[in-house]
């Protein structure tokens, strides 16, 4: 701690030169921080995903809808639980850009096969018993100001009433929250007999199912079993794990993954040149300097470590004001993003990885340096003066 | 200030150094088979005409570079058979250097230049802080204490340098060309200094100077000339 003063002056010797190459650091731990949190918006369902559900749907494309009878014989094969379903709603509230996700579901099933929705057991009774009856997230309760006793009418793009309107109204009875912080809280949901018996077509017809498994290591088994049961019906399936499913679903867009690791690659390789460009050229003016310090009594052990110091030093200020900056702006851009990317957060594991990462970035840009300042011979340091 | 740490005998002791400098193919001889011993308490000039190898003999004193043969012993301990290591730590504790450029560190004030050396000792912030404000009395600028080396004058600066350099008690001062840069009044100064130093805290000084006034200062004067050291200025 007795070197930090020296360490800190020598970062403030060229103040704009060190501001500069900061600036640089920052702006690239808040590209860190948002692109984690675009990564964890798009495939981090899948690390959520329950282990011992899978998703049944239509053999060419999701937007094919099952027979609901399929319900009752997939209950009847071996190593299934249970199975529920879900359809798309496609519902708007007031405004296109007011996007979040309605199904319909049959309640109880789905509140015991998602066990990561935490509802009160009054409201969940509630919803039993309340045909028009919905529940809420909670981000989507906050975002709107709905209140339990709120009647929510919301515009279907898909599906009409008897009478032709499509604009559906629903009774708020509940508001859930998440087991956990990566759980979604924005999708509505309502009761599936009330739907079926309101809309005007496609009757006894669902998007997908669900299906919980008595064995998740047995879920390759059971998904070949559930597509052996459907094949050659007008409604052949496709079942697979639920976090195969959503990494699928996120794939449509490209390998996420891929993606953002190949754009942060690109920018701290230009972070590192011009970090490490910086702090050659702050050896490279010092030389008699370090010259006088080693004439004094510092080892080259010291003046190595004195050197990568202040390069870690540099790039661990700009990491955690950068880092700290995007957690501070990622809840805001969420709260604009929630129904789009409702999982849009920066996770705390980012976050550490990120700080490991400014700390490495230090002792990459430094190292070079700093074994030139050890290896300097005094006397020839001392002519450089 | 202590008293000298070494036993008995000189101080310094030079006995058949060689230093050689390779330039490309070309060997530099620089000094030959050079003997010179400083008694403890001695303030030394070195005189002699540029690239005689005034400075390197001064180097070869002070641990900062090695002779191609030879061996030179201070305060009991042959600095060419130390490790690089062991060399660093031995001028910690024994030798002080004032350079003829003050080499400052101008991004630290002058009250933390003169901390450098401290902080490679064991002393508490409180104890270091206490030395600093010793030396700086002893040089007579404690109340610039807080300033830049920008803000100090030539003469100032040196005065910084040779409290850097005594901040540690060490056993023997080396002093590289102290006032080739200051005009003769602030020269003044720094010789009344050093030799106040010499005088009434018995430090050994060796000091590398080209200047007869500054090595009139001195209680005995060598001449380095062709590598060799005599006791008379070269006709």
């Amino acid at each position: 701690m007795k070197f930090l003063h020296l360490i800190w002056c020598n970062l403030k010797r060229k103040k704009l030169r060190t501001s500069l190459t900061l600036l640089s650091i920052v702006v690239a731990f808040i590209l860190f921080g948002f692109l984690s949190a675009i990564q964890q918006a798009l495939v981090g369902g899948v690390a959520l995903a329950g282990a011992d559900r899978l998703i049944v749907r239509e053999k060419v494309s999701i937007i094919n809808l099952l027979p609901v009878s399929y319900e009752a014989r997939m209950d009847r094969i071996p190593g299934v639980d249970f199975a529920t379903h879900q359809t798309w709603f496609g519902g708007i509230y007031q405004d296109p850009k007011n996007f979040f996700m309605q199904n319909p579901v049959e309640p109880e099933k789905f509140l015991k096969i998602h066990p990561e929705i935490i509802l009160p057991p009054d409201q969940e009774q509630t919803w039993l018993t309340t045909r028009t009856g919905a529940i809420v997230g909670r981000r989507t309760a906050e975002r709107f100001q709905w209140k339990i006793g709120d009647q929510v009418p919301i515009r279907s793009t898909i599906w009409s009433l008897p009478d032709g309107n499509r604009t559906w109204t629903f009774d708020i009875v509940g508001i859930y929250d998440g087991k956990d912080k990566g759980t979604d809280t924005t999708p509505l949901f309502f009761r599936y007999d009330y739907f079926d018996e309101a809309r005007q077509y496609a009757k006894g017809q669902v998007g997908w199912y669900t299906i919980r498994i008595k064995d998740p290591t047995q879920a390759a088994e059971v998904a070949k079993r559930v597509d052996a049961e459907f094949e050659n019906s007008p409604s052949e399936t496709k079942t697979e794990p639920e976090g195969a499913f959503i990494q699928a679903w996120a794939s449509q867009i490209g390998n996420i993954v891929f993606m953002v690791a190949a754009i942060l690659s690109a920018v701290f390789f230009t972070i590192l040149l011009v970090t490490g460009n910086t702090m050659a050229q702050a050896v490279r003016e010092r030389t008699g300097e370090l010259g006088v310090l080693k004439a004094i009594g510092f080892t080259n052990g010291q003046v190595l470590a004195l050197v990568l110091a202040e390069s870690c030093l540099l790039t661990v200020l700009g990491g955690a004001m950068g880092l700290g900056l995007a957690c501070a702006i990622t809840p805001v851009l969420a709260r604009n993003l929630a129904g789009l990317l409702p999982l849009f957060y920066f996770p705390a594991h980012d976050l550490l990885i990120g700080a490991g990462l400014s700390l490495a970035l230090g002792l990459v840009t430094g190292i070079f340096p700093a074994l030139q300042a050890m290896r300097l011979r005094v006397a020839d340091a001392l002519r450089r003066m | 200030m202590s008293e000298d740490k070494a036993g008995p005998g000189p101080l310094v002791r030079v006995e058949g150094v060689e230093k050689v400098f390779h330039r490309g193919s070309e060997d530099i001889h620089i000094l030959a088979n050079l003997n010179l011993q400083v008694p403890a308490g001695e303030f030394l000039a070195l005189m002699g005409p540029s690239g005689s190898g005034k400075t390197t003999l001064l180097n070869l004193i002070g641990g900062l570079d090695r002779p191609t043969k030879g061996s030179v012993t201070v305060a009991g301990e042959r600095l060419d058979q130390l490790s690089d290591r062991a060399l660093a730590a031995w001028r910690a504790r024994h030798i002080g250097f004032v350079f003829q450029l003050y080499n400052l560190m101008p991004v630290l004030t002058a009250e933390r230049n003169v901390e450098l050396p401290l902080l490679l000792t064991h002393l508490s912030k409180a104890e270091r802080k206490k030395h600093v404000e010793t030396a700086l009395a002893v040089v007579g600028l404690s109340h610039r204490a807080g300033h830049y080396p920008r803000t100090l004058s030539g003469g100032e600066q040196q005065r910084v340098g040779i409290a850097r350099g005594i901040v540690t008690d060490p056993t023997l001062l080396l002093c590289d060309e102290p006032t080739g840069d200051l005009d003769r009044k602030a020269g003044d100064e720094i010789l009344n200094l050093l030799q106040s130093l010499n005088r009434e805290h018995n430090k050994t000084i060796v000091m590398v100077t080209h200047d007869p006034h500054a090595s009139a200062r001195a209680s005995r004067t060598v001449y380095l000339n062709k590598g060799q050291l005599t006791n008379e200025p070269e006709k």
